[in-house]
């Protein structure tokens, strides 16, 4: 991963944002929906928003795993910021869907299907941090391990979320797919620059994890040949 | 098979000393005999109402008394640091993990057994209707818990704030247990019991045990291992 | 698989998250010979006997146990390890004769009740606190089943974790004479301590490490105003 990846990246999805949101607002049809209406644009970034915070779950699991394994500090810097953005995706796409819910059914929050994953998920993810956060030195295999259970988790949480009636079904099913083909367009335009935005976060993250390992290594070879004493 | 073997051993020392203690036994159950009371305050006794409450209790009873004894029994293995013994055993530290799993099923189940029928008894449920199913599913539940949670427990061992993040890193990890077992528990006990409903969670739980204690056996050593 | 006859370390490293707690350690510990290991708190001690006893795992570098001139591992390294440290690795609410039999059954050796009779006489339990819960043990009775269940399995790598802590200077002197046995016998010996009393005149090997990184190692035996020195030299 080089450097110069992240700024291009960044731009490429401030760009696509900027398209996206112009793209939203005057090319993509209403829906025909007497609630909805307006409010259903939301919907371009929460789902968008939704795929981010699985896909980058995903990678936070899997590295997880190698890291557990092979215990290379890579690893470990690419599950730790992948499961940081996905925590902060994951708080978008919770926010989002409280908005839409207000506006679909006039309540913050309905225990709709595809809202209690993505809640459930995060708090793996909020789990994940606070462990980062207080495990001391155990952390990065604690963390680990969380997140390599979380993922093993998450086709668990889908059947028992689908087939538990515990709480009243609302929402509609499978939306992308029924999508006029203007809306699917402005739909994958914006999963795209999100997912441009969501690498560029990583990336820069894992930057940062290995600039701040770096500096403790010179930091350390300067006290090993007796500077700063 | 020498694994079984010495987790057999293992989980039998833990077991001996908790029959000469009896301290997890004795506190774990009457914490959790506390909850059901305290939920049956916390809820009106009304027939429909605790109909459908009382899965929910019981399976909330079972985790929190859960933690409680799987954090002790773990905090005995760092009194003496025996679990470093234990790890540096010429035993495969698969065998440790199973040994442990498998004491802790125990004690939660023995827990569960305490808590059903102390519900069933102040809130009227026939919790009993079908002992044979019941008793299925609260093993099912206790060896997912005592699986997940003793991977956990043990590398918890030397981290300061351990009983805080015991829950934190379970809970999130153990919603779908105690789901599929609360579900299970209410398709069993409703007014015209819900066969297919019930089998689907307690199939569900067999397969969530048997992912999850696959997970645990090849990630142990690589956790406990600093 | 035998006892082994050496353990080399190379270019050890260990960091915790961005912590360096050791920085490219190389050490040799040859059988026969007792290795004393010193350093201050968070020098890296802990953590170099943590991976040599197998129970940590470096992020570099590597140790290689060597039985009979072949490198072995996992539970046949294990096997040949016995650890005493200032914690008594035995079960409080078993008795000694208990605790010894587990660990007879973990490393399947004899654990008959002639032999462990004749272990715990041989470290000094006297008879009648034997079948007692070892929670009710003086320190000095705890030290001694300890040891006798590191001995019980006739390790040829003796690894000792600030053994001498907490004991009165008679039960540390009685260890130190223990541990010479040990070694006299064949087995490599590794201890890692602040009390450089107990250790004087006993070692044939030390080792100073400070920040994560040998600073100090020379082979012989030292006295207790040379190891002082030498301590105060290069520890600080």
């Amino acid at each position: 991963m080089s450097n110069k990846g992240i700024p291009v990246l960044a731009a490429l999805a401030a760009i696509g944002f900027v398209v996206t949101i112009y793209l939203v607002f005057t090319y993509a049809p209403l829906v025909e929906d007497p609630v909805l209406m307006f409010n259903q644009k939301i919907f371009y970034y929460h789902v968008a928003h939704a795929f981010m915070l699985f896909l980058a779950t995903a990678v936070c699991g899997v590295c997880s795993l190698v890291f557990l394994k092979t215990r290379k500090p890579k690893y470990d810097d690419l599950a730790l910021a992948s499961a940081e953005v996905a925590a902060m995706f994951g708080a978008v796409v919770l926010a989002t869907g409280m908005i839409w819910a207000k506006a679909a059914w006039d309540i913050w929050w309905v225990w709709e299907k595809r809202l209690t994953m993505s809640l459930l998920l995060w708090l793996v993810l909020v789990g994940y941090v606070l462990v980062r956060r207080f495990a001391g030195s155990s952390a990065d295999r604690l963390a680990a391990g969380l997140a390599a259970f979380g993922t093993v988790g998450i086709p668990f949480i889908y059947f028992m979320v689908d087939a538990s009636d515990h709480h009243p079904k609302a929402g509609a099913g499978g939306v992308a797919a029924t999508l006029p083909p203007e809306m699917k367009l402005v739909f994958w335009l914006s999963v795209l620059t999100f997912l441009l935005w969501c690498v560029a976060l990583v990336m820069s993250r894992v930057q940062s994890a290995r600039a701040e390992r770096e500096l403790r290594e010179i930091r350390e070879r300067g006290l090993d040949a007796g500077l700063f004493t | 098979m020498s694994v079984l073997r010495h987790a057999a051993r293992v989980a039998w020392k833990d077991l001996r000393i908790e029959l000469r203690s009896k301290e997890i036994v004795y506190t774990m159950a009457f914490f959790g005999a506390l909850i059901v009371v305290v939920y049956s305050f916390a809820f009106p006794v009304k027939p429909d109402l605790v109909r459908a409450a009382v899965p929910g209790m019981l399976w909330v009873a079972i985790a929190f008394a859960g933690t409680v004894g799987l954090g002790r029994a773990f905090d005995r293995e760092r009194e003496n640091d025996t679990m470093r013994a234990l790890l540096l055993a010429p035993i495969p530290r698969l065998a440790v993990f199973l040994g442990k799993a498998a004491a802790i099923s125990l004690l939660v189940l023995l827990v569960a057994l305490v808590c059903a029928p102390l519900l069933a008894l102040l809130l009227d449920v026939d919790l009993f209707a079908m002992p044979a199913e019941l008793l299925l599913l609260l093993v099912l539940g206790a060896i997912g818990f005592a699986n997940v949670g003793s991977v956990f427990a043990a590398t918890l061992l030397k981290v300061r704030s351990r009983d805080v993040l015991l829950p934190v890193i379970l809970y999130p990890i153990l919603i779908p247990l105690f789901v599929a077992g609360t579900s299970a528990t209410e398709a069993m006990i409703a007014v015209k019991p819900d066969l297919d409903k019930l089998w689907y969670w307690i199939g569900f739980l067999g397969i969530y045990d048997a992912v999850f204690l696959v997970l645990s056996m090849w990630v142990f050593e690589a956790l406990v291992i600093e | 698989m035998g006892a082994l006859d050496k353990v080399e370390i190379k270019k050890l490293t260990k960091r915790y998250g961005t912590e360096r707690a050791l920085g490219g350690v190389n050490l040799e510990l040859a059988a026969g010979k007792m290795t004393a290991l010193l350093g201050h708190n968070g020098a890296g001690k802990t953590t170099l006997l943590g991976i040599v006893s197998t129970l940590v795992r470096a992020t570099d570098g590597t140790v290689t146990y060597v039985s009979s001139g072949a490198p072995v591992e996992g539970e046949h390294v294990r096997r040949q390890i016995g650890m005493l440290a200032h914690s008594s690795l035995c079960y409080a609410e078993l008795s000694a004769v208990e605790n010894l039999a587990l660990t007879a059954g973990l490393y399947e050796v004899d654990g008959s009740p002639e032999a462990i009779t004749a272990m715990l006489d041989r470290v000094g339990l006297e008879p009648k606190a034997r079948d007692r819960a070892a929670r009710t043990y003086s320190r000095g009775m705890l030290q001694r089943l300890a040891l006798a269940r590191a001995l019980l399995t006739k390790p040829s790598l003796v690894l000792l974790d600030e053994p001498f802590t907490g004991l009165d200077r008679g039960g540390a002197l009685a260890l130190g004479e223990q541990l010479g046995i040990l070694r006299d016998a064949g087995a490599i010996v590794v201890v890692v301590t602040h009390d450089l009393e107990a250790i004087a005149g006993r070692t044939d090997h030390v080792a100073i490490l400070r920040r994560g990184q040998l600073v100090f190692e020379e082979r012989g035996s030292y006295s207790y105003e040379q190891l002082k020195d030498v301590y105060h030299r290069f520890a600080n």
